[in-house]
């Protein structure tokens, strides 16, 4: 297989990366442990690659209770922050079951948020894919399906977005922060993710030469001790998500006043489980409580041919998440 | 800024030695490694990110070196298997390889000792940790039991 070569640009600074993407299919790489198996498997073919691995967008900082991430700061530089271990568990614990530590050591917090999905159709360059090539025809419809989305899939796409921290940012109503030649943009990440429709090959409401420069984490600590994040996946390490969910309760005097609730693994994006959420407010923190919100979880659940026992799966991880948090003291 | 299509010159450290390479803008640091400067210590596995057998530490951190654009790492100080023992003498980890007989066919070991070399400076607290952390390093012929005893031995658990 040869992968066709590329132009190496290496900016200074945010205005200059933005200058050097304004020509056709630019690509920015950070950590580049998507970018570069994309392009040896021509999936993607960059005509030039613009490495801003060194700018400065690295910084960890904490604000008012919350949090800034620096868009190129590593997953092990995150997890591991005085600022986010012990304070911010959902996202600490979402990057230690990611990837492994090679992979956690490059990854960076903006290209983890904008990874492709592992849908094998998208990563065949020989297999029909709409959001590798549009109008190709969607591969995994009528085929090989297990992985595919329960909700948020199209006729035209069923892929999954593979990212573990989007599930927990999510979930903490985090804002991505975008620079572009017309200024900066925030977006909540609810709002940064497209479902496929009929152009599945965005994957995001990102334009063309935009770049992520932080990801802004609203103060969370009214959840603090009642949160946990759950991954369940074919082998106990080092892989992707089948099902997770993402959950933080604020309970006052054994009442949930507050629930947040996301799930990956099962839509083209993280997917917030907002059934789930209304069951429990203004309810006890019991069992009888959890099992009511896993049994709405799947409401409007869609399953194909071979993917319908994640249905099962989300609720009983939607439950065992929230009683992890309910007997947490 | 600085944009090429062109080979590209630039040093880097391996092993402690300041080298000058000169290479295409597309070039891994795994090919770099491999067929630029002559090291072939440091192994390509499945060059998919997928098994571990191009581990090296940049700047003190484990990282795949076929994930990595070697471009990237101009400046970077780079470790490979070459560069830890002393001399004849092995590292001790390179040691409790062989002593744990952690290895059988020896193709992924030189990723599972830098992978390793860079885990227990990060301090694992106990076998489970360590096999979690290992997780990015695969051995097909199974040696895993062995590759844990080693790496424990060595870090104290």
């Amino acid at each position: 297989m040869t992968s066709p070569p590329f132009q190496y640009a290496r900016p200074s600074g945010v205005d200059d990366a933005l200058a050097a993407a304004a020509v056709p299919a630019a690509m920015y790489l950070a950590g580049g442990t998507d970018l570069l198996p994309l392009w040896k498997a021509a999936v993607v073919a960059p005509a030039r690659v613009i490495d801003i691995s060194r700018l400065a967008l690295a910084t960890i900082t904490a604000t008012d209770g919350g949090l800034a991430l620096g868009a190129l700061a590593r997953l092990s530089d995150v997890a591991r922050d005085t600022n986010v271990a012990g304070k911010c568990d959902l996202i600490a614990q979402a990057i230690a079951n990611s990837a492994s530590g090679q992979i956690r050591n490059m990854a960076t917090v903006g290209g983890n948020l904008l990874q492709r999905t592992r849908c094998p159709y998208f990563r065949s360059a020989d297999l029909p894919c709409n959001k590798r090539q549009a109008g190709s025809g969607c591969g995994a419809l009528a085929g090989e399906n297990r992985q595919a989305a329960l909700f948020g899939g199209s006729a035209s796409c069923v892929a999954t977005h593979p990212s573990d921290l989007a599930v927990a940012l999510t979930t903490l109503d985090a804002e991505i922060v975008i620079a572009g030649r017309s200024g900066e943009r925030r977006v909540p990440i609810t709002n940064f993710y497209r479902l496929p429709s009929a152009t599945p090959d965005k994957d995001t409401t990102l334009e063309q030469g935009e770049l992520i420069t932080a990801v802004v984490v609203p103060d969370a600590t009214r959840f603090a001790g009642r949160t946990t994040f759950l991954k369940i996946r074919d082998r106990a390490s080092f892989e992707f998500a089948v099902v997770s969910v993402a959950a933080a309760l604020r309970i006052d005097a054994g009442i949930i006043v507050e629930a947040r609730l996301a799930a990956g693994g099962v839509a083209p994006m993280p997917w917030r489980l907002t059934a789930s959420e209304a069951a429990l407010i203004g309810k006890p923190a019991v069992e009888a409580t959890f099992a009511e919100a896993a049994r709405v979880a799947t409401n409007g659940a869609q399953a194909l041919a071979d993917n319908g026992f994640k249905i099962e799966l989300l609720r009983r991880a939607v439950a065992r998440a929230l009683q992890d948090i309910g007997e947490s003291k | 800024m600085q944009i090429s299509d062109q080979s590209l010159t630039f040093s880097l450290g391996i092993n402690g030695r300041s080298r000058e390479v000169k290479v295409s803008p597309s070039t891994t640091l795994l090919d770099l490694i491999r067929d630029h400067v002559g090291l072939t210590g440091t192994k390509k596995g499945c060059d998919f990110d997928a098994c571990g057998a191009c581990t090296v530490l940049a700047d003190g951190r484990r990282i795949k070196a076929c994930l990595a654009l070697a471009a990237s790492y101009e400046g970077a100080s780079i470790t490979t298997i070459e560069g830890i023992a002393s001399g004849a003498e092995l590292h001790p980890l390179q040691a409790a390889f062989v002593k744990h007989d952690a290895l059988q066919c020896g193709y992924c070991t030189p990723g599972q000792v830098m992978s390793a070399l860079a885990l227990i400076a990060e301090g694992p607290k106990d076998r489970g940790a360590i096999r979690e952390a290992m997780s990015g390093n695969l051995c097909r012929c199974g040696a895993y039991p062995n590759i844990v005893d080693a790496i424990a031995e060595v870090a104290g658990l």
